[in-house]
């Protein structure tokens, strides 16, 4: 139970510290923080891929290592499933989070609509990470509408 | 003597006689290859994470190969002398079950980044002792 308070806590705090330090209010500064946190996120991610899958069996393709991310990853760090994954089948998936934990204490509607990217920054590295140590290179991109309501855009790299 | 692989370049490398290394060295480079042939036979067959196969017996003296391929494609081998039959199934695989959780460990650490050699005491204290209880 007061797992999820303390990363809660440490998350908000990450975000407000990156963005106390940075007295550029230029695009190009924030740009920074945003990276900064992600980076983050990544090496997180990087760690729970490995630690997490230790004793299921083997994925055997990308679906499944997706799944797994939207099951076993998402309760593991937020208590919580995914609620919706679509793909096209073509190398993009979108994970749809209703009531994502990191933003519900925030607000329900448009109000800080702005301010939402900063806090899905560490948990699209996350994503990340995690697919990276399973073997998918990615790129993850994050979008809200209303909150808390948010989802996480995953494209394969095909190398 | 064991081995971790990440992507078929070597990790880590340990061995107990010091005789003979580089023939270690050349039969674990070649036993990549039969982990490669057993990963891809893999995703029809049954989905076992764990698998455990004999082979190379050499020329001069025999060696039992065993391998062991976690789901982030991180390779471990293991070399023992086919003499020491006190060796049995669930020991090597209880072995590889320690190095696997060590290694979760080491990935773990903050300050180490993935894809460098492993350089954490920690890890080369678990599988000293593991060699000398074997050996």
């Amino acid at each position: 139970m007061a797992d999820a308070a303390l990363f809660e806590f440490l998350h908000t705090e990450m975000v407000a510290e990156l963005w106390a330090h940075d007295p550029d209010p230029s695009p190009g500064g924030q740009k920074m923080s945003l990276s900064v946190l992600e980076g983050m996120g990544f090496r997180v991610g990087q760690a729970l891929g490995e630690r997490l899958p230790r004793e299921t069996l083997a994925f055997r393709e990308e679906l499944d290592v997706l799944k797994f991310l939207c099951k076993d990853l998402w309760v593991a760090v937020f208590q919580k499933q995914i609620d919706s994954l679509r793909t096209n089948h073509q190398g993009t998936y979108v994970l749809q989070d209703n009531s994502f934990p990191l933003l519900v204490r925030m607000a329900s509607g448009l109000q800080y609509l702005e301010e939402a990217p900063k806090f899905l920054a560490f948990t699209c590295g996350l994503l990340r990470g995690t697919l990276s140590t399973l073997g998918i290179k990615s790129l993850v991109t994050a979008s809200v509408a209303a909150l808390p309501a948010c989802k996480f855009q995953v494209v394969i790299q095909k190398a | 003597m064991c081995q971790v692989y990440l992507w078929n370049y070597p990790l880590y490398i340990r061995s107990v006689p010091t005789e003979n290394e580089l023939q270690f060295h050349y039969m674990l480079h070649t036993s990549l290859d039969v982990v490669d042939e057993k990963i891809s036979a893999m995703g029809k067959a049954l989905v076992d994470q764990r698998e455990l196969y004999l082979g190379l017996l050499y020329p001069t003296e025999d060696y039992k190969v065993y391998g062991y391929v976690t789901n982030s494609k991180v390779k471990f081998v293991m070399v023992v002398d086919s003499s020491n039959t006190a060796l049995r199934d669930n020991e090597i695989r209880s072995m590889f079950r320690k190095l696997h959780s060590s290694y979760t460990d080491v990935m773990c650490n903050p300050f180490y980044t993935p894809g460098d050699r492993i350089q954490s005491r920690a890890f080369d204290s678990m599988v000293t002792a593991m060699m000398i209880q074997v050996c």
